[in-house]
């Protein structure tokens, strides 16, 4: 069991939120893949003690939310909205640019294990689209043309060492993450 | 005179230089209306938002006070309340400026919800991804505790609720307040056959409970604040209050606009507000309020009655912003959520996209649902491939005729009604598309699918 000792603690505090144990299941499951990317076996026959269910229960619920892995992803995670307002605003084409820009096709993680590339339903933020969602940030109006210039900021982010550590400004894409 | 906005949801925070902070919120009068809300008793807050008139924000449109009034209060046991932060709907985008911006003004109307309601414990079921949004919204449960505005014995009421934040999956169908509370309880999000399961009566963990939408929940704050009878007197009798249309797609300034309800008309919002189509564009079609709304189409007339009698004739244009006046033209005023598609669009590659939308969210309870959704989605895609025939296109109406009213909840409809109010609409455009797309043609450069 790999589990921070951070993560230990807090799994307790909510549990205790709520009247029933099992409503614990999404926020343990949740803190989780935050401590270490995605989900184990292991990991699920943790949630499922807390929790007083089978292992199986967890594994039904993993499986039914799509925010829930089960394998690593890239370093960083890119997803593109592909409903239709974002559509309407050339969320497709921003997807074949950033394709061939980040060398990764849709719904894989490229080879080097840098990023992996997806398209999401709506994310809630239609009238800005396209809207991208890298890791814990939210960036609005990404054009098709701009797709070049934008892979490049994420490819620079894996340089970067206060990447994801900053405190979040309001307006900023990590505050609308 | 030109239609103009009358924000008040959206008030405080487009004004420059307002935070999230609850000091901010105070300095705008923050709370004063839960102050007024706690020297009532619960059942005359009930009382002023009956009297107000209100309807939810959801989506359905449901009257609040009436909704409030099928708690079953016999069954002695205690009830909760569910606030409904999933915002899914595709076009719909309103909750999270209320979340990220100005998260007090939601409490706010919460804990006056949950007094009204006399709530053991409240939850807030928010979408997944909006993972900095749970934060602000913790943050902000935590500042009104410590002034106490939520938590232990509220503004010395001697009355207690806890507020807890909870992130959902990633699904859209866990918006649907049944589905929502199964996956409050832990479970997949499946949604529960109704009877018995109405929320009201058995909800959370078989407690009667009520789900609503967050910004029902800021706009009750605003109801306490002006008092229901002088509440009711904004927008039009049978629909209160303002609706904030969030547009999207190809117009000049999409955003978010804060209508007092029937203040305005589409052709007013479209082009004073949004500065028409994009240059050398014409409008096509709008699906009004979030993507599960029937598609309008311009240059369409829209004949009728309405409620109070009045008989109309309208264009597209002319449609006053309110739901009544909206529904009577066939379709919903949903979430507001506007989608605008303009005439460089191939209407297939749209319906397409939505298609793949509802396939991707069926929970597959539902075998007309489940298999329907991926029917529409697989036939109106391989249109768009070249390998289309004719006879699609009354084979997308008849799948679609045959999910809407067999489901267990109302996804079914979602499904079905983009493709039942397109079809007839865009039959012609559809058989070309299908005809030029054999030849090899593309009839649009935008793609959609
Ligand atoms: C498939 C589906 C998805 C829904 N998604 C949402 C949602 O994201 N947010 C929401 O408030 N209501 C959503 N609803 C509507 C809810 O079921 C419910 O009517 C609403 O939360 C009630 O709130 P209100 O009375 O304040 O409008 C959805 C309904 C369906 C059928
Ligand atoms: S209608 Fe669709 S989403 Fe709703 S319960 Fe049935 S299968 Fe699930
Ligand atoms: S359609 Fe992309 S955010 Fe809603």
């Amino acid at each position: 069991m790999s589990l921070q000792p951070s993560t230990l603690t807090k799994a307790d505090a909510i549990i205790a939120q709520y009247p029933q144990k099992r409503s614990a299941a999404l926020p343990l499951l949740h803190l989780v893949q935050e401590d270490h990317g995605y989900i184990t076996q292991e990991d699920m026959a943790w949630v499922a003690e807390k929790i007083g269910v089978t292992p199986m229960q967890v594994l039904e619920v993993v499986t039914f939310y799509p925010m829930f892995r089960q394998s690593p992803a890239g370093r960083r995670h890119i997803k593109v909205c592909r409903t239709l307002s974002c559509a309407l605003r050339g969320s497709y084409a921003l997807m074949e640019s950033l394709e061939k820009s980040l060398n990764c096709p849709r719904s894989e993680t490229s080879p080097d294990g840098n990023f992996t590339l997806e398209f999401v339903e709506c994310i809630a933020d239609c009238g800005c689209g396209p809207v991208v969602q890298v890791d814990h940030a939210l960036y609005e109006n990404v054009k098709p043309e701009n797709a070049t210039a934008f892979a490049d900021q994420i490819k620079q982010s894996l340089q970067d060492p206060q990447y994801g550590k900053n405190q979040p400004q309001p307006g900023t894409p990590e505050w609308n993450g | 005179m030109p239609a103009v906005e009358r924000p008040l949801i959206y008030a405080n925070l487009r004004k420059p230089g307002y935070t999230v902070d609850i000091d901010c919120y105070l300095k705008n009068g923050g709370y004063e209306a839960l102050k007024k809300a706690v020297a009532m008793k619960p059942e005359e807050v009930c009382k002023e938002v009956e009297v107000s008139g209100l309807r939810g924000r959801g989506g359905a449109g449901f009257p609040t006070g009436m909704k409030w009034k099928f708690l079953d209060r016999k069954s002695g046991k205690p009830c909760y309340l569910v606030v409904n932060a999933d915002e899914s709907e595709p076009g719909t985008y309103k909750d999270r400026q209320i979340i990220y911006k100005d998260p007090h003004q939601m409490l706010e109307g919460i804990a006056i919800t949950a007094w009204a309601i006399q709530a053991k414990q409240t939850f807030i079921y928010i979408r997944g991804e909006f993972q900095h949004g749970a934060k602000i919204l913790e943050n902000a449960i935590a500042e009104a505790k410590a002034k106490g505005f939520l938590g232990n014995n509220i503004l010395g009421s001697g009355y207690s609720c806890e507020v807890v934040v909870h992130r959902g999956g990633g699904c859209y169908v866990c918006g649907e307040e049944t589905g929502l509370i199964e996956s409050l309880e832990g479970k997949r999000g499946y949604p529960r056959i109704k009877p018995p399961y109405f929320p009201a009566v058995l909800g959370l963990y078989n407690c009667p409970t009520i789900v609503n939408n967050a910004e029902t929940m800021a706009q009750v704050k605003h109801v306490l604040a002006f008092g229901g009878a002088e509440f009711a007197k904004i927008g039009i009798p049978g629909d209160s209050g303002t609706h904030i249309w969030g547009v999207s797609g190809l117009v000049k300034r999409p955003g978010l606009y804060e209508i007092e309800a029937g203040k305005a008309t589409f052709g007013e919002l479209l082009y004073d507000f949004c500065g028409g189509p994009l240059d050398g564009r014409k409008f096509k079609a709008i699906i009004p309020g979030g993507s599960s709304t029937k598609i309008l189409k311009f240059g369409e007339r829209f004949k009728g009655k309405l409620p109070n009698g009045q008989e109309f004739d309208w264009a597209l244009e002319d449609i006053p912003l309110d739901s009544n006046s909206i529904a009577a033209c066939g379709t919903g005023l949903g979430t507001g959520g506007t989608i605008v598609i303009d005439d460089s669009v191939e209407m297939i590659q749209a319906l397409s996209n939505l298609n793949a939308f509802y396939a991707h969210e069926t929970c597959g309870q539902c075998t007309p649902c489940r298999e329907g959704s991926l029917w529409l989605s697989r036939v109106s895609k391989r249109i768009t491939t070249g390998g289309g025939l004719e006879s699609d296109v009354p084979l997308l109406l008849d799948i679609a005729n045959q999910v809407a009213g067999r489901t267990i909840c109302a996804h079914g409809e979602a499904v079905a009604w983009p493709v039942q109010s397109a079809v007839p609409k865009f039959k012609d455009e559809y058989l070309d598309s299908i005809r030029r797309r054999q030849k090899g043609e593309t009839p649009s450069p935008l793609k959609l699918i």
